[in-house]
């Protein structure tokens, strides 16, 4: 008899134990003399489970977890012999947190071992490039425009607009590159997705170079994640070997292939001009718009440059066809977003469905409220220069739109929720920080303005002239909305004015003469 | 924790070497050179700037703007304690604290015996699993006072 194990290699899943528990999985097996093999996943996402040990059987794949290194010998014993255990979940596809996504981009995701080519084609891989092959690339733009898919990353350009302009320049060279620098805090969709299903990205990017006529494509991966950097070399290595990447890419005569390149610790250089700046070598200073960077791009060539989401949701668009994503979503937010539940939330991991869900519904009913119990206060979504929302608004759909017309954005996805206990001010002091310890300091608003910015909220924090200094506040948030180059300087005032406009009282002057009263 | 040899040009023109002939490649050797000394040795930045004809200021700068370059070895062992905001949700700044106190350094320092550097690092991407830590390169989820007077212990041996 032998077992068929699954345990998640992800970050997050090995940050709280994974690998203890598979090596404790594999003593338990020896001990009792059965042959287990461990197949290492990338994670489900539902982290507050993790790490979770899943089993084969003839039914499907059953579920355990939280397991902890404690639990295994136990445990064990329940899988093997199929008896009860506490930790038992049952069917893994059955789990409702789970079973109630649409999970396009992340349908492989947790399910198979990410570093073998033959699983992923296995599962429907390289369906979509097959496809792509076979129509050319103005059949492809067409697929891409009509699925209604806009970039991922954050800014929501439609990303068959950008591959068209960089199809039609004309140039001896053009690049993809892949946006793998999520510093958004509360956000981790790109980092899973590397680690759990890195073909997914490289099928991905690869249709973008074809499409486009690149033949050279560059991940950049930020330094904080190591394990994806691991994933993706590995999968190129393996796509190589398999003849998904270089000369005759499937057998095709067309060529393109891939490098990772790692960041160096600079938040900034997830905005897309200074990501440019730092792959050619240099510090990541904002470069001013335009030209565009699919005019005038990487080492000044056409380049598409899209977000790991966006490349990772084409492969399903090119296999099912634009219409099959399309009919997901609402208004011009069209398919599905895989959005990230964090920070003190019961449920917190990968949740990915068509857009529309309500931010009450993906706060309260699907990620369980806080995990400290405590009532939930503000909820940030989009990173770091994101909104802080408070209750009030959470009847708003997630949507490109519904959250603009709100002063907010939903970014890369993330949701970051904050108990009662926050202190808005901090909150609010610790935007301008942020913005001014990563400021690339080309453009005056962002590089003084956010200094100024936490000197004055400090002021506020210790009760000096309070309203004076909230207006100076609204009026320099204004200055680098306004006056910025990008969206560092010029998104840091919507966490700001965000948490000065809905959580006032926690802004309000301290009284601070009650002896006057006497 | 990581080994930390002493500067040797003919390794660090290898190094460079090896990655001279990639396009735009200022980061690769800046990342190679860390890895190989602990840190970015000042005299191979001229080096540096030689291989890709660039000037020394240049190279300079591109080291000085990336927080991950150090001008001198770090610690030991580094401990990273997350920041940012859904760590900070969870319980992250009281952490931090306790970390500082009981080092006695506050993020940023190494502490004076040259065992542990503390940083703070804007994001690990375990946002789901918060409060988050790196010790050395490894990864530390839904970190509390135990867990981090554990990883304190670990990183003072």
């Amino acid at each position: 008899m032998s077992i068929r194990l699954y345990v998640s290699r992800d970050a997050g899943a090995v940050s709280v134990g994974a690998d203890e528990v598979a090596l404790a999985l594999e003593q338990a097996a020896a001990k009792r003399g059965i042959a287990v093999e461990i197949v290492r996943t990338g994670s489900r996402g539902l982290y507050w489970l993790e790490p979770l040990v899943e089993v084969a059987t003839p039914q499907g794949r059953i579920a355990f977890g939280p397991v902890t290194e404690t639990d295994v010998p136990a445990l064990f014993t329940a899988l093997a012999d199929n008896t009860p255990h506490l930790l038992r979940l049952g069917a893994t596809d059955e789990i409702p947190w789970l079973k109630r996504q649409t999970r396009l981009t992340f349908a492989r995701c947790g399910v198979i071992d990410p570093r073998s080519l033959d699983d992923y084609h296995a599962h429907g891989g390289y369906r979509g490039l097959e496809r792509a092959l076979s129509l050319g690339s103005d059949a492809i733009l067409d697929e891409v425009t009509a699925s209604g898919l806009r970039g991922r990353g954050g800014a929501g350009f439609p990303t068959g607009i950008k591959w068209k302009t960089v199809a039609q320049a004309r140039a001896d060279r053009k690049f993809i590159v892949c946006n793998a620098d999520e510093g958004d805090s509360g956000t981790f969709a790109d980092r899973m997705i590397m680690e759990g299903d890195p073909f997914l990205v490289i099928e991905g990017m690869t249709i973008a170079g074809l499409t486009v006529g690149a033949t050279k494509g560059y991940i950049y991966i930020r330094s904080e994640y190591p394990h994806a950097v691991e994933a993706m070399n590995a999968a190129i290595m393996a796509a190589r070997r398999g003849g998904y990447l270089g000369a005759n890419i499937g057998g095709s005569k067309r060529a393109f292939d891939l490098e990772v390149r790692v960041g160096a610790g600079a938040y900034v250089c997830g905005e897309e001009t200074s990501l440019l700046e730092s792959l050619e070598g240099r510090r990541g200073i904002v470069r001013a718009k335009p030209p565009l960077p699919a005019h005038h791009g990487l080492f000044g060539k056409p380049t598409v440059i899209n977000n790991v989401l966006s490349f990772a949701a084409i492969p399903f668009i090119l296999a099912e066809g634009a219409k099959a994503y399309a009919d997901f979503g609402m208004g011009r937010s069209r398919g599905t977003m895989p959005i990230q539940l964090a920070g003190n939330i019961r449920y917190g991991g990968l949740f990915e469905t068509a857009f529309g869900v309500t931010l009450g519904e993906l706060v309260d009913d699907i990620g369980g409220g806080t995990f400290t119990g405590r009532p939930v206060r503000a909820v940030q979504v989009g990173g770091p220069l994101g909104a802080y929302f408070p209750r009030a608004l959470f009847d708003t759909p997630f949507d490109y739109e519904a959250f603009a017309a709100r002063d907010g954005l939903i970014g890369h996805g993330g949701i970051v929720v904050f108990d009662d206990s926050v202190d808005m001010r901090r909150q609010a002091r610790f935007a301008m920080e942020f913005c001014a310890i990563e400021s690339c300091g080309k453009c005056t608003p962002c590089r003084i303005g956010s200094t100024r910015g936490v000197e004055t909220i400090e002021k506020i924090i210790k009760g000096e002239r309070v309203s004076e200094n909230l207006a100076l506040v609204e009026d320099l948030c204004n200055t680098m909305k306004f006056g910025s180059l990008c969206a560092l300087g010029g998104f840091t005032p919507y966490p700001v004015l965000s948490a000065l406009k809905h959580f006032r009282e926690d802004f309000a002057p301290v009284p601070t003469t009650l002896q006057a009263a006497e | 924790m990581t080994a930390v040899f002493d500067w040797d040009e003919t390794r660090g023109a290898e190094i460079i070497a090896e990655h001279a002939g990639q396009e735009g490649a200022t980061l690769v050797i800046l990342h190679a050179l860390q890895e190989a000394f602990g840190h970015v040795p000042q005299a191979a930045i001229p080096m540096v700037a030689k291989a890709f004809n660039l000037s020394r200021a240049e190279v300079h700068g591109v080291f000085t703007f990336y927080h991950d370059f150090r001008h001198k070895p770090a610690g030991r062992h580094v401990l990273k304690l997350c920041r940012a905001e859904a760590c900070q949700a969870a319980g992250g700044d009281a952490l931090a604290a306790r970390a500082e106190a009981r080092l006695g350094v506050s993020l940023g320092n190494t502490t004076a015996d040259d065992r542990v550097t503390l940083e703070p690092i804007y994001c690990l991407g375990l946002c789901a699993t918060a409060p988050s830590a790196m010790l050395d390169g490894r990864l530390i989820g839904r970190l509390d006072q135990k867990r981090l007077d554990a990883l304190i212990a670990e990183a003072q041996r």
